[in-house]
């Protein structure tokens, strides 16, 4: 099998993973899913990390270093903000609310 | 590290991801749903450090000053950000991902370019195609989602924004990204690749523009989905299988709750998408000068003390005031008198679906009090008091009388059929979608002015006091 097709299959894959996964999910939870499915696509961080390692002029460092600003931002704001909607499910046992936790490193 | 054992470092960050959208379906797994991704994540961010064909990386220094501001401005932003304001603020985070997939596809388009005009081999006709994808929607999102924000803050009108001869200009300025796209492919060129970026930015503006209040959360679900394509996409362009994995996941499922969003408020995602298309400056009912009935918070107290039975409808208007913990107070205060007290709560109430479980749950409202709209419904005919918070729209009977108005379809919380219904209201001026509302001149409703939170405080002690 070729590499592109390789790719392909793999895509093709994860689209009925990603169908199979949510098929049920309750309205409570429409927006900690979205956000952290909007995290999750902060991993083009890793891409940006990559692309920077690779540049050789100052157009395409520039531009590399920031994308690797805003997939931080993607990456880590989005993990931290979904733990926080989250956080609000948790089993109540103190009602004095806890220190915020942190969601990421 | 060899290409085997980073792959293989890479799986293992492709499952996490799965699992952590698995887990975020159900309420019991789904903080450490987040959790896992976030684990996943940093293994996926850590293990590039240690591949490559030299070590360290180079640029290496400035790699790392550019994560660390990257977490400078994100996570203070998400740790401060106000509940109300957090989808505005998932809208950015979105935007600023789309961005950097655009980014990231340019920067890789560049250097092929490069490579192809010293090795004389040209770039492979696929990847020339998924960069052309990743430019143009990652753009698109990165615009749009700021239009989206700007929506959600107030910073600009909520209303659908509809100019003459709009559709005109989509379709021109889609016809214009497809030549462009063109251009791109065969010239492989710094100048038609950055044409190519500022024709999908004003695409991104114009496609939210016409998106109407209500409908705003489905749009951003929909850019998320479409983020997730563009890492994907990004994914194929640099041979990064997680990449491809993570995106495609994000990509998929963003859809598929795209639709489960579209559902619950009753539109169709069609409708919501192309109303660009079809959209006719909707006549917004005027707001006339009919009598309506306004009580002082002791009215309110001593409805409530006589009612067995009490819906509290709470809405965003309940989130701007922070008054969660009051109206918990409140519903405290009439269950300890016997009242049966149950919240409803609309799928879409708020400006995101499960903004008000949320918010409720903020404030230890025990989760049996939360009734979903399908639920209770039928009990309105037995409810003797429907207190509304500021909510609106989701109780707005033109949704069911009206063809035509933007609500038009969407199901609603059938407070009409309740013995009396309260209304806490800043103002007269109509919900987040803009239209006028009957119920508030129904002879049954009682209106209470005033921020909610201060307005249930002077409920709570008038009720006390009986």
């Amino acid at each position: 099998m070729s590499s592109g097709l390789a790719l392909i299959s793999i895509f093709v894959l994860a689209v009925f993973v990603g169908f199979e996964v949510v098929s049920k999910v309750s309205s409570t939870l429409h927006t900690p899913l979205m956000s952290g499915a909007n995290a999750i696509h902060g991993v083009i961080l890793v891409g940006a990390i990559i692309v920077a390692s690779h540049s050789d002029n100052t157009l395409q460092l520039t531009l590399s270093l920031l994308a690797i600003v805003l997939a931080t931002i993607n990456m880590v704001g989005g993990f931290v903000v979904t733990d926080r909607m989250l956080e609000m499910f948790k089993p109540k046992k103190a009602p004095a609310p806890s220190d915020t936790s942190d969601g990421v490193k | 590290m060899s290409r085997d054992l980073y792959d293989l470092i890479g799986l293992v960050a492709a499952i996490c991801f799965i699992l952590a959208l698995k887990g975020l379906s159900h309420p019991k797994s789904a903080r450490r749903g987040n959790l896992i991704g976030a684990a996943g994540a940093t293994i996926a961010t850590l293990v590039v450090f240690f591949y490559g064909d030299s070590l360290p990386l180079k640029n290496l220094p400035l790699i790392l000053g550019a994560i660390v501001l990257g977490l400078i401005i994100g996570v203070p932003a998400a740790r401060k950000v106000q509940l109300t304001q957090m989808p505005q603020l998932v809208a950015l985070f979105n935007g600023v991902g789309g961005g950097a997939a655009a980014l990231v596809a340019i920067v890789e388009y560049l250097k092929l370019g490069e490579e192809a005009a010293k090795g004389g081999g040209a770039i492979g006709a696929a990847v020339l195609i998924a960069t052309i994808f990743t430019v143009v929607v990652g753009t698109t999102s990165f615009t749009g989602s700021i239009i989206t924000f700007l929506k959600l803050q107030e910073l600009m009108t909520t209303r659908p924004v509809i100019f003459p001869g709009g559709r005109f200009i989509i379709a021109g300025n889609l016809v214009a990204i497809l030549v462009c796209s063109g251009w791109v492919y065969s010239a492989a060129d710094t100048t038609s690749v950055l044409v190519l970026m500022a024709l999908s930015a004003i695409f991104g503006v114009l496609f939210v523009l016409p998106v109407g209040g209500a409908d705003v959360p489905i749009v951003i679900s929909l850019l998320n989905a479409f983020t997730g394509l563009t890492v994907a996409a990004s994914g194929y362009v640099l041979e990064a299988t997680l990449l491809i994995v993570a995106g495609t996941l994000v990509g998929a499922s963003g859809t598929i709750l795209t639709r489960l969003m579209a559902e619950a408020m009753g539109r169709s995602l069609f409708g919501t998408l192309f109303g660009a298309f079809t959209a006719t400056a909707t006549t917004v009912g005027e707001a006339d000068a009919r009598p309506v009935k306004s009580g002082s918070a002791e009215d309110v107290a001593i409805l409530l003390n006589y009612a067995r039975r009490v819906v509290i409808v709470p809405g965003f208007g309940l989130a701007v005031a922070q008054a969660q913990h009051t109206v918990r107070e409140l519903a405290d205060l009439m269950s300890a008198k016997g009242i049966d007290v149950a919240y409803g709560i609309h799928p879409v109430a708020g400006r995101m679906p499960g903004h008000m479980n949320v918010l409720l749950a903020e404030a230890n409202v025990p989760y049996d009090q939360l009734v979903e709209m399908d639920e209770i419904n039928p009990t309105f005919p037995q409810t003797d008091v429907s207190i509304i918070i500021g909510a609106n729209d989701v109780v707005n009977p033109a949704a069911k009388t009206t063809p035509g108005c933007p609500i038009y379809g969407m199901p609603i919380l059938d407070v009409q059929q309740s013995g009396n219904i309260i209304f806490l209201k800043r103002s007269m001026r109509p919900g987040f979608a803009g239209i006028e509302n009957e119920l508030l001149y129904d002879p049954k409703t009682t209106l209470l002015f005033g921020d909610a939170k201060a307005s249930l405080t002077k409920v709570v002690s008038a009720l006390k006091a009986l």
